[in-house]
């Protein structure tokens, strides 16, 4: 598999380190019910069977945190992004 | 070898054909002396030595011969080569020859001509589909004893080697704008068309010599014979620098996103590598687009014997005569259920031999054959003959039986596609009932086939094809291509009606040769209801020997399908899996092995280290010193015992320098800091340490170190050494993923800096002797929890700490990595004098635990910071990570196993890490398990061993006795249960 990275262009998938679902977003430990919202957050993650945004971090290469649109049925990849610029959309959307 | 007695090649023609025979090689086979031609495979030299028994079958020892000419072959198996360099299961077919070569048959006892395990055959009902299952599932102790040992000298293959491999390997990587797999006639076009067009062309050819199918034809290629012109253009493309030509390279393997895997056989060709090159290499060819361009397999027909020494494929009998000039029989039978193997009969007409007849399933021949060839409409339903074909036995369309003598059958059921590579990552082929076999359906985004792999079966498709698929893939990276000038090739029948098995044969009818399945053992399978073709693969094991079925799979698909009523598209395939071919381990390995089997890390003192003697062991991908012997000193417990007692009477000096340390700068680094660590550090004052604890988000601790602070926004985060990376990429995510809002930038100085401990009493008098005496290195100036950039005595710029892992008085001083060998060795001589010893791993694990210091041992990815007697660091005042799940009732239970000290109550006894703990007198049960031992060792300071322990509701019970029984061992002492401070609990020494 191969992951274009924004930074270093497509590269093989050993460079990366995977991390899962990116949809789940930490908590706000100061909420009522925090600790049922932070098991949901540690424990539960869908498995689709297509498109999957997850996370992937280039460890051999520019040490970013990356969001992969991956469809799991092929391994075709729809866009990468850094987790960082979607992290503010997502801050955004809230 | 003595030449004179090598017999000639009585099976070889004149002229023609793609051997020198300028260049005779000498060879043996099961120690006969032979000779071939340079050109020759092992296989078609024995051809032309009228050598027709090369292998014994794998459970019924029945006499084989060759079936094939290429790498789908299932019967020639011999062992290549000797000493450490013997390579088992090799196939002839595409062994190529050379001056020496040693080959041996396999699987035959007490010899190829005389084998006393053919008696198998009286035993074929023991072997029957399933036989793995049925046969041995009772009485079990009779597995061992009876069948096992039974089956081991009866099926068998190859010899390895025992000693290690003298060669060496090595991996290769490649990236092309365009693969092309195979270079037969589409994949020469397509690589023609590719390159013109100026893309970067990398083909790949398995055989030798390139030209694929064209090398064993006769049929002109453009007006001149088709080697000539695939030379041509091979000519062509070698002169092109945007092309790279592989041959010997099986690309066995597709992945995802245009990567393949090709192993390329350097030096098999040679009796040894020459010097400093591999016997082969490891490709990862990375390509834009690929053409899959790898031929077809022919099948055979299924009829009783058809594995008689002297039954061969069509396809091969042609190849052995018109590339190797070498004739497989002199008195031929050709059976067929298709046009191509017309093409045989000439071609071996042609060539001097006798063609006894055509059997044509099919009412009529080919429009174009016929012409002088004896035939008839029918089918071969029996082979005759024992180690070598004597006649076959045929009936005809109208009923007859005619019985013909002969010494070869070439025989044609068809030929199915090689798209292994079209289906690795899952894809199911379909079937096409013109073709009479299975194509690529879906294929992976980039791929392409052409040729007869995509059931183009005539050499003017294949071109065609190839040229398409070429001109296709430039286009779609983004060059233009100009249409290819296509060889006129004359017109070539290819037209076929599947016969799949002749009803009324008698004897055994072979579908998977090499794993020795026949037609009943497919038919048996079927009845059991084992019906899916992946059921019946693993039930009958079709498919499943070194060869993976390549002559077998559509046989024994066809015969299911029958059997069911069903057609075969319906009954599909089984999975095809990478490798394509078989692949050495010592190639995949490449140069990992021995020491280079990882990469070593070594600290910056490490020939320091070396020097003193010290014993090495590895941790993690470090080397380190693990203690340092003396003359005298019997053993390691000893080195220790000294290196401890030196350290807390003394000075001891160690090499810490694989600490992960992480530079970590900005305005809200404290802030990053609150949130990382359970702890606090707004507090954290410039030029001071604390001890910091870190957690996963699900409340498990993840890591402990120290923090300094060395400026106004600029902190120093040390981690464990085994922790280093992991922390890092944890502090990434932290800042990356959840507060990129946060004003931090870090960077990891671990292979930066070296770094020592120098510990014990006359610590500060070492230090002052190498620090330059400017700093004031007093407690009231430089107190416990210091930190401090300082210099040398000699300039080189340094960070003094003064922290303590050994619970003596003690600082650690950081140097840059290029200054630490010389530091450490001006330590050891300016300690002399204060009686200075170095200490390594073991003496700093022994004081860790006297002093009750948690590490890996105990940061083992399932305790808590509470059960560590951490808790109270849990700051209830801010966020963290992992701050709200340790908060969990079932993480703070006061029942959990928590941290204790332990020592024996027999002073004397020895305990072991890894222990369990029961109650006194109870049984060593998982229901009397109360915790376990996590590290022990033996206490020079306290003169007896002691340990530490997870004991559940452990801080409770302390002065209670508990048994720690030691399975592994064969050990059971009863232990008292001690807070987990043995040595100064109260810290007096640290603050000296
Ligand atoms: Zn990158």
């Amino acid at each position: 598999m191969r992951i274009p990275c924004p930074h270093c262009g497509p590269r093989g998938h050993e460079e990366f380190a995977y991390h899962g679902d990116a949809a789940p977003i930490r908590p706000d430990p100061a909420a009522a019910e925090a600790e049922r919202a932070f098991g949901e957050y540690v424990y539960l993650r869908d498995n689709p069977a297509g498109l999957h945004r997850e996370l992937w971090y280039h460890a051999l290469g520019c040490l970013t945190w990356l969001i992969v649109e991956r469809d799991t049925r092929t391994h075709a990849i729809r866009g990468v992004a850094e987790a960082r610029a979607n992290h503010a959309q997502g801050q955004a959307a809230q | 070898m003595n030449k004179a007695a090598t017999p000639k090649q009585l099976g070889r023609l004149a002229a023609g054909g793609l051997v020198d025979r300028g260049q005779p090689l000498s060879f043996s086979f099961d120690g006969r002396s032979l000779e071939g031609y340079a050109g020759d495979t092992l296989a078609s030299a024995l051809v032309a030595n009228q050598v027709r028994l090369v292998g014994r079958s794998f459970k019924y020892h029945r006499p084989r011969g060759l079936l094939s000419a290429g790498g789908e072959e299932p019967n020639a198996l011999v062992e290549l080569r000797g000493g450490a360099r013997r390579e088992p299961n090799t196939r002839a077919t595409v062994a190529e020859l050379f001056d020496g070569l040693e080959a041996v048959s396999q699987n035959r006892w007490p010899s190829l001509r005389f084998d006393v395990l053919a008696a198998n055959r009286l035993l074929g009902p023991l072997f029957a589909a399933g036989f793995y299952y049925k046969t041995f599932m009772w009485p079990a102790a009779f597995w061992e004893k009876v069948y096992e040992p039974l089956i081991r000298r009866a099926a068998g293959l190859g010899r390895i080697a025992t000693g290690p491999d003298p060669d060496t390997y090595e991996k290769a990587f490649a990236f092309c704008d365009v693969l092309v797999v195979g270079s037969g006639p589409a994949g020469l076009m397509a690589a023609l068309s590719a390159a013109r067009a100026g893309a970067r062309v990398l083909l790949a050819e398995d055989d030798f010599r390139f030209g694929g199918r064209l090398l064993a034809e006769r049929r002109p290629v453009g007006d001149r014979p088709g080697h000539v012109w695939a030379d041509e253009v091979v000519a062509e493309l070698k002169s092109m620098p945007n092309v790279r030509l592989l041959r010997r390279t099986c690309v066995f393997a597709s992945y995802d996103h245009g990567v393949f895997a090709a192993v390329e056989r350097v030096n098999d060709h040679l009796a040894t590598p020459p010097e400093f090159e591999p016997r082969q290499r490891l490709w990862r060819i990375v390509s834009r687009r690929a053409v899959v361009a790898a031929g077809a397999i022919e099948r055979p027909l299924l009829f009783g014997d058809n594995d008689r020494p002297g039954v061969m494929l069509a396809g091969a009998a042609r190849a052995y005569a018109n590339r190797y000039a070498a004739l497989a029989g002199r008195r031929v039978v050709v059976s067929t259920d298709n046009d191509d193997a017309w093409t045989t009969a000439f071609d071996l007409a042609a060539a001097g031999a006798t063609i006894a007849a055509v059997v044509d399933s099919r009412e009529s021949p080919p429009v174009s054959a016929g012409a002088g060839l004896p035939w008839m409409s029918g089918a071969v339903v029996r082979a005759l003959g024992g180690r070598s074909l004597e006649a076959v036995d045929v009936r005809t369309a109208q009923g007859g039986a005619h019985r013909i003598d002969c010494d070869l059958l070439a025989m044609s059921g068809g030929w199915t596609p090689t798209l292994h590579l079209t289906s690795h990552q899952g894809a199911r082929p379909r079937w096409d009932e013109r073709l009479a076999a299975f194509v690529a359906d879906q294929l992976p985004s980039g791929m392409a086939v052409a040729g007869a792999a995509n059931g183009e079966r005539s050499t003017a498709e294949a071109l065609a094809a190839g040229a398409r698929a070429g001109m296709a893939a430039v286009e779609a990276v983004g060059l233009r291509a100009r249409a290819a000038d296509l060889p006129s090739v004359p017109p070539e029948p290819t037209a076929q009606r599947a016969l799949w098995r002749m009803s009324g044969s008698a004897g055994k009818s072979f579908v998977d040769f090499q794993n020795d399945v026949t037609t009943s053992d497919i038919e048996l399978a079927e009845r059991e209801g084992y019906r899916s073709p992946e059921h019946m693969k693993r039930y009958t094991t079709l498919g499943m020997a070194t060869d993976q079925g390549k002559t077998a799979g559509v046989n024994g698909l066809a015969l299911l399908a029958e059997r069911a009523g069903q057609p075969i598209g319906r009954i599909g395939t089984t999975t095809f899996r990478a490798p394509f071919a078989p692949v050495a381990i010592g190639a995949l390995a490449g140069p990992h092995c021995g020491a280079e089997f990882k990469p070593v890390r070594l600290p910056a003192a490490h020939r320091w280290a070396v020097e003193q003697g010290a014993v090495l062991v590895e941790t993690g991908a470090w080397l380190r010193a693990a203690y340092f012997p003396r003359s005298g000193e019997k053993d390691w417990l000893e080195a220790m015992t000294r290196e401890v007692t030196t350290t807390r009477s003394a000075v001891g000096v160690c090499d810490v320098s694989t600490l992960g340390k992480i530079d970590l700068q900005g305005g809200d680094a404290a802030e990053f800091l609150e949130r990382l660590y359970v702890n606090g550090w707004k507090t954290l004052a410039i030029g001071r340490a604390r001890y910091g604890l870190m957690l996963r988000e699900d409340g498990i601790v993840m890591d402990d170190g120290t923090v300094s602070r060395l400026g106004e926004q600029r902190y120093l985060v040390t981690t464990t050494t085994a922790n280093a990376g992991s922390v890092f990429q944890h502090m990434q995510f932290c800042h990356q993923v959840l507060w990129p809002e946060l004003d931090v930038q870090f960077v990891s100085v671990s292979d930066q800096w070296a770094q020592f401990s120098i510990a014990g009493p006359r610590a500060r008098d070492l230090l002052r002797a190498v620090v330059d005496s400017r700093h004031d290195l007093s407690s009231e100036a430089f107190p416990y929890m210091a930190a401090a950039d300082v210099r040398l005595a000699d300039g080189t710029r340094a960070r003094l700490f003064r922290i303590s892992f050994s619970g003596e008085f003690a600082y650690e001083l950081a140097v840059p990595a290029a200054a630490g060998e010389r530091t450490v060795r001006w330590l050891m001589q300016a300690g002399a004098a204060l009686g200075v010893a170095a200490y390594g791993l073991e003496a700093l694990g022994t004081m860790r635990i006297e002093k009750g210091h948690v590490a890996g041992n105990e940061l083992n990815g399932q305790t808590t910071a509470y059960d560590l007697g951490l808790g109270r660091m849990l700051s209830a005042s801010k966020d963290f990570i992992g701050a709200v799940m340790a908060r969990r009732g079932a993480l703070t239970d006061p029942g959990r196993p928590r941290l204790v000290g332990l020592a024996p109550v027999d002073r004397a006894a020895r305990i072991g890490a890894g222990a369990h703990f029961v109650a006194a007198g109870a049984s060593p049960t998982a229901a009397n398990d109360q915790g376990f031992m996590t590290s022990a060792a033996f206490s020079p300071t306290l003169g007896h061993w002691i340990g530490l322990g997870l004991l559940a509701g452990g801080p409770e019970r302390l002065g209670e006795q508990v048994l720690a029984v030691d399975l592994l061992r064969a050990r059971s002492t009863l232990v008292e249960v001690r807070a987990p401070v043995f040595v100064d609990p109260a810290g007096d020494r640290l603050r000296v």
